[in-house]
């Protein structure tokens, strides 16, 4: 962790690429030094001056070690639309990066299922890439990515260069019918139960909304997936990054320091319980 | 003819035993492949047949005017198309048409439901089986009318 974890570090915004109408993925280079290189999975706090700061999860290549970063965000209040809207040249503060990671080790040897769902597809990118990078560890490698609508997707140029790639499995499916839209029409769970999975042998990465986590998790538990296979990313209110404010608590967890990414059978319950 | 082992690929097969299992893929069972593009039913149609999609991929839309089909769900391995036949008013609501090349096990509604009558220990499973699969696409649709991935700035 930086020395200085409260302390924002100035980055500039060296690329700006607009995913849908909504969410942008910034690629933010250092201006002086530069934070520790992230893990998948992990996020850092955003600052905009003048705005206020929040957290957002890293979505590059986390083979990519020359000092930048690349967050993906989506315009849902004050703080992400002024980030949204940052043009190349622009500088913002960012701390950390902050919490836990895809543990991609657990998953050598076995087949990989990866759930995305709308803009979890950001914190799930660097495990996929991370998985590519070192294809042959792996049984197979699937990804099941939902949206609202095809112009929803992020990444929509990697997906379609994922979807030829014969080393990978990609199920794209959305919620509402769309015309022009040839893929699948359905939730997320629904490709995911299609899958024959041998349970011993798979490890599950889920992001999303907290439903879509509990309902693709119930599906792989019918399939006899442990809980403990099942990693999941939550979303809680993140202030700090380090565990000291506990605005993101959740139970007996500090999700900025014992998250984002947990495993299932660690917070099945908690997800269960009303206004937790 | 289907094989009792392909029957028992399926979960709504799951509550028969192998000798029952065995009746209904000899005599309310067979291999049906549908062509990219074939309508396996039409919405109005009288319904009669129920797909086990073994390979391939189905979509099941209505049509709306101005839009046309609009599809509202795809099926692909695994899943069972069609129960339309098992209640009044006996008519598919929806078509489906093969997205892909589509094999699949086609059963003989008619032969099915007599022998569910003639014996209910083998109609009460496949009853249940077949509630399985309705409570699971219900489970589904209720999970997209969350519309979970929508912007908190449209609520």
């Amino acid at each position: 962790m930086n020395a200085e974890p409260m302390r924002p570090v100035p980055y500039r915004v060296a690329a700006r690429h607009s995913e849908t109408h909504d969410s942008v993925s910034l690629r933010l280079e250092p201006v002086e030094s530069a934070l520790p290189a992230f893990l998948p999975g992990q996020f850092t706090m955003l600052f905009k001056q003048g705005v206020g700061e929040v957290a957002i999860s890293v979505s590059g290549d986390p083979s990519i070690r020359d000092g930048s970063l690349t967050q993906t965000i989506r315009d849902v209040g004050a703080v992400s639309r002024a980030l949204t809207k940052t043009e190349p040249g622009g500088v913002v503060g960012v701390r950390g990066p902050f919490g836990t990671c895809w543990d991609l080790e657990a998953g050598a040897g076995h087949d990989l299922v990866i759930v995305a769902g709308g803009i979890g597809l950001a914190p799930l990118r660097p495990v996929l890439l991370g998985a590519l990078a070192r294809r042959s560890d792996f049984g197979r490698v699937v990804l099941i990515a939902g949206a609202r609508a095809p112009q929803e997707f992020l990444y929509r140029d990697q997906l379609a260069g994922w979807m030829a790639d014969p080393l990978l499995e990609v199920h794209l499916t959305i919620d509402l019918p769309a015309s022009g839209w040839d893929g699948q029409v359905g939730f997320v769970t629904e490709p995911l139960a299609r899958l024959d999975l041998d349970p011993a042998r798979t490890t599950a990465y889920l992001c999303g909304p907290e439903p879509m986590l509990r309902f693709a998790a119930d599906v792989l538990l019918r399939k006899q997936v442990g809980a403990r296979a099942i990693q999941v990313s939550l979303e809680r209110n993140m202030q700090c990054g380090i565990g000291l404010c506990g605005h993101c608590q959740l139970g007996p967890l500090l999700v900025c320091r014992d998250g984002p990414v947990v495993d299932y059978a660690r917070v099945r319950d908690l997800l269960a319980t009303r206004e937790l | 003819m289907a094989s009792a082992e392909q029957l028992a690929a399926f979960p709504l097969f799951s509550g028969l035993t192998q000798a029952q299992q065995e009746l209904v893929a000899g005599s309310a069972a067979r291999d049906v492949v549908f062509a990219a593009g074939a309508t396996l039913m039409g919405e109005g149609d009288a319904a009669a047949g129920c797909w086990l999609i073994r390979l391939g991929q189905v979509a099941v839309g209505t049509q709306v005017p101005g839009r046309g089909l609009v599809v509202v769900q795809t099926l692909g391995p695994g899943d069972v198309l069609g129960w339309s036949w098992l209640v009044p008013p006996h008519r598919w609501h929806y078509t489906a048409t093969a997205k892909t090349e589509v094999s699949s096990i086609e059963l003989d509604t008619g032969q099915l439901r007599s022998l569910a009558e003639a014996d209910p220990a083998l109609g009460f499973p496949l009853a249940l089986g077949f509630i399985e699969i309705v409570v699971a696409r219900l489970q589904n649709t209720r999970s997209r009318l969350l519309d979970l991935y929508g912007s908190p700035r449209e609520r």
